[in-house]
């Protein structure tokens, strides 16, 4: 048997689940330490004038969609999928997640133009999970939803690669 | 008789000007629905499908 140098794809799979801790973090109390319960995840459009990129490090309101219908810090998130860890191969694995059901803004009117979504813990003193971009739009009294990609290891929304 | 909602209230679909169009590319198809009454836009309903977004990848360092 060979070693191989790798990332251990359960280890990824960890991460998504707060299961490593190599620093010291600030976390609001999940109840239990040794069974925690999940986090609550919201996501937030924001106008295509913003700069939401990778360094955003939490929700803002600066630079966020306002308009009829449309609360400030956006919508929960539905998260009724825990996340997968799969080995492709001895140097190779995938951790992924993605959102259990769309995101939809109902009944808003959002009139300049935004293009942006920030997916963030609102548990966790809204700490930023990721930004998806998409084309600029605009909605008037109408429905705003976002359908997610397939949860899999090659287009789940977020995911955690070795190759 | 379908209503739709508007920024006029609930308006009969066929007192209206439908509109449709759509966007796909590798991120996403995106279809919108726009209802028009006497050249004013008064219903815009978007739907995003995200295709995917780039992984992130890890990498453990050898010793060299």
């Amino acid at each position: 048997m060979a070693n191989t140098q790798s990332m251990c794809t359960s280890f990824m799979g960890q991460l998504l689940n707060g299961g490593h801790q190599f620093g010291t973090i600030t976390l609001v109390s999940r109840t239990s330490l040794t069974a925690p319960t999940t986090d609550s995840f919201k996501a937030a459009l924001y106008l295509a004038s913003a700069t939401i990129n990778a360094a955003t490090t939490a929700y803002t309101a600066t630079g966020e969609v306002s308009g009829t219908g449309y609360t400030a810090g956006g919508v929960a998130v539905t998260n009724a999928t825990v996340p997968v860890a799969t080995n492709s191969s001895s140097t190779a694995g995938v951790a992924y997640w993605t959102p259990s059901a769309s995101i939809t803004y109902t009944t808003v009117t959002l009139a300049t133009a935004f293009d942006t979504v920030l997916l963030y813990n609102s548990t966790q003193n809204n700490t930023a999970v990721s930004v998806h971009t998409f084309g600029s739009q605009t909605v008037t009294a109408g429905t705003f939803t976002l359908t997610m990609p397939a949860n899999s290891t090659t287009t789940a929304l977020i995911r955690l690669a070795t190759t | 008789m379908a209503l739709v909602t508007t920024t006029k209230g609930e308006m009969e679909e066929s007192l209206l000007e439908k509109r449709e169009g759509s966007l796909d590319n590798d991120i996403e198809y995106t279809t919108w629905t726009e209802y028009w009454h006497e050249e004013e836009l008064v219903h815009r309903s978007v739907h995003v499908r995200l295709k995917t977004s780039p992984p992130l990848f890890a990498e453990a360092a050898s010793f060299e």
